[in-house]
């Protein structure tokens, strides 16, 4: 029994469990970290070296330079690409978190003839990929001179067959309790939705908020195809110009790209933590 | 305060009757409470009186008034559910306050009103506090809070009690008891528990498949069910039912010996014979009555008296002791019911006969 117990008492005491599944498991997580990693680690080192050490691959700079962002950051077009995708990102967000939520809430919520029927037609609409789509909202854009405006960079994505999906999804674990409370207290339903319901998805529309604005800051192929002056280009599109216009300046759009996560940590780390915080059932019997 | 009028509610659900036509008269400032098992319409009787479930038949009045097509919020009643539902992202206070929000108050009026409602429910420590920090009972106060200080019509309570554990039932049963006389609200309660019932209403009403059943005080329900089903459903532990047949005024039961007892105005025919465990006291009758012999096949001691569960010649029966007696298992007791607490039912129709 001793001779039993002994290995055990040491592994509990250095608090480690060197099991072979937790060793491939943390192998794989390692690779996995590495390769997320590297891309990024790559892009901040590149964003220091000066143009002659763009292709000395060492991950650390022998000369690190902040050059490159003062040269970024005093150019007015990077501040403006940076305002204008600040402007797109937000603003699609917002409407996506306001319409995906009323439209899901909707079909959650109240039965009506064809409930099912418009909850299948709008999930449909995942399965057409966005290239299919280019053609006909560049149709649209053009017919209703929406072409290089701010408008026409937002509408397609204003409101998403996703968020819809995934907030009438989370509506639906909000009891009806709560609602029909409110209806006695003597709400109408807008504001129901409004004041009770939206609070008790908070983890919902944070991750709708997060993944709306990612996809819209890093979005690149219809801002490209739908804004032709360069005031109007969003950081993607912007940064992209670098490329094409004066040779390749990868230290520039690596400063850029560098640059341009800044927003996307920050909506991140302020969201995050109403992801894990969950309120819902606080109210509710414990 | 106000009185609410049921006359001929339905409750259709496709083609699913799930209130058939009740009538009812609800007085100003009684406490009624409607129980009956899971899906005999109890729950749906109370959310067409608030409003929440459209009403398919009948005529629903609040204050003399028809309310039938009147929005939840035009009927001025107050509702407290099941599972609280008080706002997890809100106060304690902002959660009271809501009950307030489309009052055209002023804010300090608003304010008033809180906290003496929080006074009367003893949550004004809490008022700063969310759901999430208070305990079972505290979050049933807040609803109830929510609810009263609006100074409804009436009070619609859906089983509030369901989710708490024994013991702070027992205190919020009398808390919402002392609540309705200090108010003297009207309030129609329902509930699944017999004995939230019996403790608490002015008169119960007994529901069974979308029907109601009886309406009466507890005691007339106790003393007098019109049926099977209400003469088991109320009491605790549930009457005892064994069957008989009654041949020329004799009424005949397995095991069981019958003595001095005139059943002569009972019609003959097949019964069920209903006896109340706390009626069918171990030992010798004294003075007639029925005594029965059984085997004891389980004795549940309970302090101040014993239940005694017995075989009678293949029937089940509760029997009650005193305290102190214990009968062992196995062993054979004899138990007597006096004359009078018998109670006869049609075996066929379930229907109540009368008392022996």
């Amino acid at each position: 029994m001793t001779t039993m117990a002994a290995p055990t008492t040491e592994l509990a005491a250095n608090g480690r469990d060197i099991r072979p599944g937790r060793i491939v498991t943390w192998t794989l997580l390692l690779i996995g970290g590495l390769v997320m990693i590297t891309p990024l680690a790559f892009m901040f080192s590149t964003s220091l070296k000066s143009a002659g050490q763009v292709y000395d691959l060492r991950l650390i700079p022998a000369q690190p330079t902040l050059d490159n962002y003062i040269k970024v950051l005093s150019d007015g077009r990077f501040l403006r690409w940076f305002v204008n995708s600040t402007l797109v990102a937000t603003a699609v967000t917002l409407s996506n978190v306001f319409f995906d939520s009323l439209v899901g809430y909707t079909l959650a919520k109240f039965q009506f003839r064809g409930r099912y029927f418009i909850f299948l037609a709008i999930l449909s609409t995942l399965m057409i990929p966005t290239e299919m789509l280019v053609i006909p909202w560049y149709l649209m854009s053009s017919q209703l001179g929406w072409l290089d405006t701010y408008w026409g960079i937002m509408f397609p994505g204003m409101m998403t067959a996703f968020g819809t999906f995934l907030m009438k999804q989370f509506f639906e674990t909000v009891p009806d309790d709560f609602l029909e409370a409110a209806r006695v207290d003597g709400l109408n339903e807008f504001t129901i939705w409004w004041k009770i319901a939206m609070p008790m998805v908070t983890p919902a529309i944070s991750a709708l908020a997060i993944f709306t604005f990612l996809g819209n800051w890093t979005a690149f192929f219809w801002p490209l195809i739908v804004t032709t002056s360069r005031e109007l280009y969003t950081l993607p599109v912007g940064l992209s110009s670098f490329a094409v216009e004066q040779s390749i300046q990868w230290e520039m759009i690596m400063t850029g790209a560098a640059l341009a996560t800044v927003p996307t940590l920050i909506v991140f780390l302020v969201l995050q933590r109403f992801i894990v915080r969950g309120v819902m059932l606080a109210g509710l019997k414990g | 305060m106000a009185r609410i009028e049921l006359d001929g509610l339905t409750k259709k659900y496709g083609q699913v009757l799930a209130v058939q036509s009740i009538d009812l008269a609800i007085g100003d400032g009684e406490f009624v409470v409607f129980v009956g098992p899971s899906g005999c319409g109890k729950s749906t009787t109370l959310r067409m009186i608030a409003g929440l479930e459209d009403i398919s038949g009948g005529v629903l009045k609040i204050a003399g008034e028809t309310v039938n097509q009147r929005e939840p919020k035009q009927r001025n009643v107050a509702m407290v559910f099941q599972n609280y539902a008080i706002y997890p992202h809100m106060t304690v206070g902002q959660n009271i306050g809501f009950g307030l929000y489309t009052s055209k108050l002023s804010k300090a009026e608003k304010q008033e009103r809180i906290l003496e409602t929080a006074r009367i429910l003893g949550l004004e420590e809490l008022l700063d506090r969310r759901p999430a920090a208070l305990s079972g009972g505290q979050r049933q106060r807040v609803a109830i809070g929510r609810a009263m200080v609006r100074d409804p019509v009436a009070f619609l309570f859906d089983e509030p009690l369901s989710n708490l554990d024994a013991q702070l039932r027992s205190a919020m049963r009398i808390e919402i008891k002392r609540l309705h006389q200090r108010l003297g609200t009207t309030v129609v309660y329902v509930t699944h528990d017999q004995v939230e019932a019996m403790t608490m209403a002015d008169r119960i009403v007994v529901m069974r498949d979308g029907r109601i059943l009886q309406v009466g005080t507890p005691v007339e329900l106790y003393e007098n069910p019109v049926d099977v089903f209400t003469a088991r459903f109320i009491g605790s532990p549930a009457m005892n039912l064994v069957p008989g047949r009654i041949d020329e005024g004799v009424l005949a039961l397995p095991g069981a010996t019958l003595s001095g007892v005139d059943a002569s105005e009972v019609s003959g025919g097949d019964v069920l014979v209903g006896v109340r465990p706390h009626d069918l006291v171990i030992g010798e009758a004294d003075g007639g009555g029925l005594t029965v012999s059984g085997l004891v096949t389980a004795a549940e001691p309970l302090g101040s008296e014993t239940l005694v569960h017995l075989d009678i010649a293949g029937t089940e029966a509760i029997a009650t002791a005193p305290g102190r007696v214990i009968p062992a298992v196995d062993s054979t007791v004899t138990a007597a019911a006096a004359p009078g607490s018998l109670y006869l039912f049609d075996a066929k129709t379930e229907r109540a006969l009368g008392r022996l």
